[in-house]
This record gives structure tokens, C-alpha cells and sequence, in this order.
């Protein structure tokens, strides 16, 4: 009965020897050979030294409730790699891009490859997958992802290993708050200047008088809105009835919403994103909320963080629905305008502004490494701190040094009422100035946290 | 008869620890060979071996065993913000803390057997789950996960003036300090971390062979193949299997734990219910019942896990580029739904294959091969008393 094992067959003493014998020779012969730790011997972490090509990885959801915006993401790294390496049909933004020392021959007379890996929208196999990437692949960069847990999780392991971190779409204030890192850098808005820009807009329409209920994904990203919203929102003179929060993995909204309608509130701001917000606005509508007047007057819903690939999941739910957005399509300047012509022409229809931002930093970080003249991250983080450029779709803007932050003007939008094709669903309302959302560094929704020293590895 | 025996154990020890040990040498010809997967291999190991004790030797199907992964995880991390950036401490209490849990949950999903039991452990892992996302927030930072910062007390550790983040370290010796050297083009990563992992691997094994060659082990088998008897001749059944549980869960603990030790970061998508499942997977894959089927059937999905999900269209492009290019697209087309995003097709129809073809999983796919050649090579009887103990092994 003891003997109730895979290795029956009889394995002698003698043969059992003779493998540890050969493993002991190669093993010796291991120790021999010239060790060399990582760490100490080169400069920094997956140096490319006189390789001909460097490496980034574009680390996106491809499944789960942001899928749709790491597809979008994907497909705008490519377009950047082609206008980096100037293999593709056009030069996308490098034209217009400003300044800029990028030739159109890759980084440093390098060409850039690329490696892609799935987040799965889980900070565990997020971590997982840009580990591979840096143990294996020998990335120098990690870069995209669609939500603020991953980003805040990625960005972390990024200072550990001594890459750099070019946030994709994270909107949490936490993620150049209290979890920044040297390492990382984000162009995107955060939801501090969500409200900033919001309120205003919100005031004009809605007036001062009213009662919001806020429906929040339940996570960094979502704690972060929804204490911004709300706090723009009762400088207003607004009342907070309540705010429940929502597992990012639900499917079905009904049982959440069922209880605004006997709430007392007259507003529902849905602090979700993504697959989450098409869901629920989309029961929303369902509940009849937006034909009921409460209070003597219309009951409204707004998305404080807007895209046009859910406005497009939500179809005519979104009609009139204000929020805001960190670029649109539609916008008319040039550095758009050549951004939305390459896309298109490549695949068919108009970027999504999670698109926009993980092309935008893909540009910016090679930009700063051919300025730096290395890949060395402490360099290529100076290249970009205190950074000013313009030409790249909003504007004059500013990577401001204390917290990696970008700054720039923010859009509100509007769900439109008559679209003129199935892209065309948002209309800008209003550019918001930058003067307008700008915060100081210690402010308190991102205090708590230190950049540290970068990390070469 | 007790010197073969005996023997054998020795020997199969030996060849494991040189399988282990020899990790990075072995996998780096399958693209495997980095330090993070490498540790997976060597952790989920632990967490697969672990759960066999419980599942192959008592048939006790538990569908929460992530549930004690998640609790090892989130102690270790707790240990590394709070004492010290040693990994003694973190495991300590990551074992200690998902035994105690075992012991808890034991106690009352043992009362049922069957799918009674395997529902109760299962409800009782998404409660964790639901828990660390709700009302355990200011334990588990919710959806962001547990991670250390740069004001974390580390009472034990001199005081941290670099402005980066320490890293997990085994007296000293840092977890992710990796040696790397070339041989025959392919370039070794010995990892720090993932000999540590590998040790620990190495005596979790040793244990559970132990285990299984017991009077213990000898009882748990018994209560597999038909309780009812044993509680008829008097025998309560109740204290070995609950031993056996909190064994189990402490070895899922220590995984959990050693994840937190390369990785310093916990997230409640640990204790989901899929991770329940991948567990259950790879021992059956591997070959429940068997003392190596659990290990191989552990590094097997997370191959496909972490190799085959990242074969993208310009991988295949490159393997079909010596073919003509309307054959090669066509190729292409085949293959593009069974790799990359679809790797979990290709690892559902390997399931579905072994479990029709191959009871046994792995392991008898494995002796079926020997049988096979010892038979050319005119070695037939040896091999006849191979299968018998093999076949045994999956019916009791």
C-alpha cells in the first residue's frame, strides 16, 4: 500500500547517482561560468545597450467590463509604433507634435518592438502579465491599462523593477496622489478636475437646489469621483442623499437603482465606467428615471467620466447626459485632426479618448528618451518632469515635475440629441481652462503619498 | 520489503529536487525560464500538492481552497508592513492565520460530505471573497489590493531612507535579486525567490509523501473508499479529515503567503471562485491521487496561463513565414482562436481530453508512454506490476 506512487519502476541507487553525478557537473559547470547580477552589471534595467531594436510593452485589458477600451488602446500603440518607427501611412502627431526631437527612425537610433499582455482588470494578473513582460521580454517601458486598481498596482511593480510606467486611462486622484511613484507618469485627467470642470456646467442647468444619489464602482477609482463630485457638487449648495457602491463585475444595475426612485433625489450621478456604466445607465433609463419629475422638478442622471465608446454601448440612453471627457474626436485642432485621419485610415472609425491618451504617452516617452539620449528610466523621468508641449490634442500642456502629472484644459460633454452617424454622439459643451482645474500639490484630496527617487533598478 | 520501499522514497525525492532545482536550466528551453513564472511554477506547485492531500486522499472535493491563498496573502503582506521585510515572519503568520481559518471552516463543512461539502467550502471562500471587498476594507484596500508604502511602521527594520519601497528579502538575501547567465544562446535567470519557493517546494513535497506512506494516509484512504464502514466499526472519522483540512489549507496558506513574498501585493481576485476551480483543475489535470501528478498538472496551466496566452497574430506570422503566404494565412486563421486570448479553448479541450482518455491525468498519460516502451524494449512484466499499483491508485 506505502508504495502507492508514480515512481515505481525500480530505480536502483546506481542510476539514482549517476543523474546527480551529471546534474552535479552541470551545475559546476554553471558556478563556473561568469555570474553576472543584474542589477550591478548594467546601468539599468533591460539596458538595450547596442541592440538594434528596444522593446515596450502595452499591457491592456482584453477581457472583462473595460475590454472594448483595451482593444481601442491596442490599436493606438500600433498606430504609434508605426509613426515612432515612420513605417506606417502617414506620421500620425509627429508633425504636429511640439517640440519635438523625434526623427521618424525610432528611439535613439533604435527600432521600437513591442510586446502585448492582458490585464484582465485585475491588479494580480495585471502585475503578473507586466512582470513577464519585464523578466522575460526585457521591456524598458510598460504602458497602457483601463482602470485606476491596475494602474496604481502596475505602477508600483514598475518602481520595484525600475522601468518606467506611462499610465494608460486612470482617472483616480490616488494614481498622482497618495499611490504616486517616480517611476510613473499620467496624461490623463483625474476626477478632482472632473468636478472642477462639472460644477459649473452642472450649476447653469441644474441649479442649486438639488438632492444627488451617486452609484460608485467599488474601488480606488470610484471612492476618489465620488468624494470629488461630491464635494464640487455641496460647494454648489447641493445635498448628498446617499452613495452605494457597486461590485466592478456586475452585469445588472436593477437592484441599485431600484432604491433612488423612493430616495428623494432628483439627480443620480454614476460614478462608473466602462461596460459598468452602459449597464447601468441602461437600467436606469430602463426604471423610467429620466421622465420622472421629483421635487417639482426633472429628474437628471449625469457620468462625470465620459467616452464615446460608451456612449456608443449606451446607444440613445446617453441623449443629454452631461459629463466629461479628456479628449474627443470631433475637436478641430491640428494635432486631433492628424491623430483621428491615421486612425481612420488604418481602421475605419475614430479613436476613443482612452486611444488618444496611450498614443499621446507612447509619443511623449519616446520624445523624452531620443531628448534624454537613453533609456535609462532616472533620465528619461527628467526629460519628462517640468515638461511643456503642445500639438497633441489639448492644448498647451504640462507634465508637472512634483507629481507626474499632466495639466490641461478639460472637456465637458454632452450626450447629443440628434447624432449624425454612430461615432458622432457627444457634443463638447465646453473647454474647460486649465487655470480652472489646476490644484496645488498638497492638496488634500492627493495628499498621503510620496514620489520616492527613481528607480533604475 | 521496508529497504525498497524505502529506497524508492529516496530516490524519488532526489530526482524531485533535482527536477526543481534544475528549473530555470529546464524551462528556459520552452521560453519559461524568468524568475516570475519560475516562482509560480514552484508556488502553485505547493498549493496544488497541498490540496491533493485533502482532495486525493480523502475524495473530499473542497471548492474554497483559494479562500485560505487569499488569507496567506493578505498576512504576509500585513507581516511586511508592519514588522519587517524579512519573508519568516510573513509565512509564519500567513500558515498560521489560513490553518486557524481551515480549522474554522473545517469544522463545520466537514459535518456534510459530497457536494454538500464541496457547496459549503465554496460558500464559505465567495463570503471571504465578498468580505475582503466590502466590510474588511481597511484590511484589504478593497479592489486596489493590499500594498506596502513608504510609511509603513516596518518596526523591526532599520529606518527607510532611500524614498523607494524595500523589497522582500530572506535574511538579506533580496527575493529579486537574480543571477543570470548564458548557455547555448539561452540566457539562465537563477532567481533568489524562486529558490527559496523551490526549498520550500522540495520539503512540502517531502511532507506530503510522508503523508501519504502513513498510518495517517492509510486512514484517509479508507474514509475515500467508504466511510460509512469505517463509522460502523467504530472508527470517527471526523478528527482525520479535519486534520487533513487544516493540513491542506495550511499548505494553500503558504502559497498564498509565498506569492506575497515575491510579489508584495494581495487582491481579493485571489480568492475568487475561479481560482477555487484552477486549482481543482490542475490536480485532476495532473492526476489526483498521484504524489506528482498535482505539481505537473499546476506548471501545466500556468504555461498556458502565462506562454500560450501570449502568442499574438505576430507570433504565428513568424512560425508560418517559411510557407507560401495564402498557405501561412490560412494557418494563421486555424491556429489565431486556439493561442493567445484563446488559450483557455485550447486548456478546456486538453481538460476535456484528459479526463475522457486519461482518468488518471498526466501521470497516467505518463506510465501509459513507459508501458509503451518498456514493451518494445521487452521489459513487459515489470511494467504489468507498474500498472496495477497505477490503476489502484485511481479506483480506491
Amino acid at each position: 500500500m506505502s508504495d502507492k506512487n508514480i515512481f515505481t519502476s525500480d530505480i536502483s541507487r546506481r542510476d539514482v547517482l549517476k543523474t546527480g553525478a551529471k546534474a552535479g557537473v552541470v551545475g559546476a559547470s554553471l558556478v563556473s561560468a561568469p555570474f553576472i547580477i543584474s542589477s550591478s552589471a548594467n546601468a539599468y534595467t533591460n539596458d538595450p545597450g547596442d541592440a538594434a531594436t528596444v522593446k515596450l510593452g502595452f499591457n491592456v485589458p482584453q477581457s472583462g467590463p473595460y475590454a472594448d477600451e483595451g482593444a481601442d488602446e491596442l490599436r493606438a500603440f500600433k498606430l504609434a509604433v508605426q509613426h515612432i518607427n515612420g513605417t506606417g501611412k502617414d506620421n500620425g502627431m509627429l508633425p504636429t507634435m511640439k517640440p519635438i526631437s523625434l526623427k521618424g527612425n525610432g528611439i535613439n537610433g533604435k527600432k521600437v518592438e513591442f510586446v502585448t499582455g492582458d490585464t484582465q482588470t485585475k491588479s494580480d494578473a495585471a502585475r503578473a502579465s507586466a512582470k513577464s513582460m519585464i523578466e522575460k521580454d526585457g521591456v524598458v517601458m510598460v504602458s497602457g491599462g483601463s482602470s485606476s486598481g491596475v494602474a496604481i498596482a502596475v505602477q508600483g511593480l514598475c518602481q520595484e523593477a525600475g522601468v518606467i510606467f506611462m499610465a494608460g486611462l486612470t482617472h483616480s486622484n490616488d494614481t498622482t496622489g497618495k499611490d504616486k511613484k517616480a517611476n510613473g507618469f499620467r496624461h490623463f485627467f483625474n476626477a478632482y478636475m472632473s468636478g472642477a470642470a462639472l460644477a459649473p456646467v452642472l450649476e447653469k442647468n441644474y441649479g442649486k437646489e438639488r438632492n444627488a444619489y451617486h452609484l460608485t464602482a467599488d474601488y480606488t477609482w470610484g471612492y476618489t469621483q465620488e468624494a470629488s463630485i461630491k464635494k464640487f457638487t455641496e460647494d454648489l449648495g447641493w445635498n448628498t442623499v446617499n452613495a452605494v457602491k457597486t461590485p466592478l463585475a456586475a452585469t445588472d444595475f436593477s437592484e441599485y437603482i431600484a432604491p433612488v426612485l423612493n430616495s428623494g433625489a432628483d439627480v443620480l450621478v454614476l460614478n462608473h465606467y466602462g461596460g459598468n456604466m452602459i449597464n447601468s445607465l441602461t437600467n436606469a433609463v430602463q426604471f423610467g428615471l429620466r421622465d420622472k419629475m421629483i421635487n417639482g422638478k426633472k429628474f437628471e442622471i449625469i457620468v462625470p467620466l465620459y467616452s464615446r465608446l460608451m456612449a456608443q454601448g449606451a446607444g440613445a440612453n446617453v441623449k443629454g447626459i452631461y459629463g466629461s471627457t479628456n479628449w474627443h474626436w470631433s475637436l478641430q485642432d491640428e494635432g486631433s485632426k492628424a491623430f483621428v485621419k491615421s486612425f481612420g485610415q488604418e481602421y475605419g472609425f475614430p479613436p476613443s479618448q482612452a486611444a488618444h491618451t496611450c498614443y499621446v504617452q507612447t509619443l511623449l516617452y519616446a520624445d523624452a528618451c531620443q531628448r534624454a539620449g537613453t533609456f535609462n528610466p532616472c533620465g528619461v523621468a527628467e526629460a519628462l518632469e517640468g515638461h511643456k508641449f503642445d500639438g497633441m490634442g489639448n492644448g498647451p500642456t504640462e507634465y508637472r515635475a512634483e507629481d507626474h502629472q499632466c495639466f490641461k484644459d478639460v472637456l465637458v460633454v454632452r450626450g447629443k440629441e440628434n447624432p449624425s452617424s454612430e461615432f458622432d454622439l457627444l457634443e463638447v459643451v465646453e473647454v474647460t481652462p486649465r487655470a480652472q482645474v489646476e490644484y496645488a500639490v498638497d492638496n488634500e484630496f492627493f495628499a498621503g503619498g510620496e514620489l520616492g527617487q527613481c528607480n533604475a533598478g | 520489503m521496508f529497504e525498497k520501499i524505502k529506497n524508492n522514497n529516496t530516490a524519488i525525492m532526489v530526482l524531485f529536487s533535482i527536477m526543481v532545482l534544475a528549473g530555470p536550466l529546464i524551462m528556459a528551453p520552452f521560453g519559461a525560464g524568468y524568475p516570475d513564472l519560475l516562482q509560480r511554477f514552484a508556488i502553485y506547485g505547493i498549493f496544488a500538492v497541498g490540496f491533493n492531500l485533502l482532495f486525493g486522499l480523502t475524495g473530499y472535493l473542497s471548492f474554497g481552497h483559494a479562500a485560505f491563498l487569499g488569507i496567506g496573502s493578505y498576512s504576509a503582506v500585513w507581516m511586511f508592513k508592519l514588522l519587517t521585510m524579512n519573508i519568516v515572519p510573513a509565512i509564519f503568520l500567513a500558515v498560521l492565520l489560513s490553518g486557524l481559518a481551515a480549522l474554522v471552516i473545517g469544522y463545520v463543512a466537514l459535518r456534510r460530505s459530497g457536494i454538500y461539502f464541496s457547496i459549503l467550502t465554496l460558500a464559505f471562500a465567495q463570503m471571504a471573497y465578498n468580505l475582503a471587498y466590502s466590510v474588511l476594507t481597511p484590511i484589504t484596500n478593497g479592489e486596489t489590493g493590499l500594498q506596502l508604502s513608504l510609511h509603513d511602521a516596518r518596526i523591526l527594520d532599520p529606518v527607510n531612507t532611500s524614498g523607494s519601497l524595500p523589497s522582500t528579502n530572506f535574511f538579506g538575501a533580496a527575493m529579486n535579486a537574480t543571477a543570470k547567465t548564458e548557455l547555448f544562446g539561452m540566457t539562465l535567470q537563477f532567481n533568489v525567490g524562486f529558490y527559496v519557493c523551490a526549498l520550500i517546494l522540495i520539503l512540502a513535497f517531502y511532507i506530503s509523501l510522508r503523508i501519504f506512506n502513513s498510518p495517517f494516509g492509510l486512514m484517509l484512504r479508507a474514509i475515500r473508499t467508504n466511510q460509512t464502514r469505517l463509522n460502523y466499526t467504530g472508527v470517527n472519522t471526523k478528527p482525520y479529515t479535519l486534520a487533513v483540512f487544516v493540513i491542506s489549507g495550511m499548505y494553500a496558506g503558504l502559497a498564498g503567503g509565498l506569492l506575497a513574498c515575491t510579489d508584495p501585493l494581495a487582491g481579493a481576485e485571489r480568492m475568487q471562485w475561479t481560482a477555487s476551480g484552477e486549482v481543482v483543475l490542475m490536480t485532476i489535470l495532473g492526476g489526483a491521487g498521484t504524489l506528482i501528478g498535482p505539481v505537473l498538472g499546476s506548471g501545466f496551466i500556468k504555461y498556458f496561463e502565462n506562454i500560450f496566452s501570449k502568442i499574438n497574430d505576430t507570433v504565428l506570422d513568424g512560425w508560418f513565414s517559411f510557407m507560401p503566404d495564402s498557405m501561412a494565412d490560412f494557418f494563421v486563421t486555424i491556429v489565431h482562436p486556439f493561442v493567445g486570448k484563446g488559450w483557455h479553448l485550447t486548456l478546456g479541450i486538453l481538460f476535456m481530453l484528459v479526463v475522457i482518455f486519461l482518468p488518471g491525468g498526466l501521470v497516467e498519460g505518463a506510465t501509459r508512454i513507459g508501458q509503451w516502451i518498456a514493451r518494445k524494449t521487452g521489459a513487459a512484466p515489470e511494467s504489468k506490476a507498474n500498472s496495477t499499483v497505477i490503476s489502484t491508485v485511481h479506483k480506491d
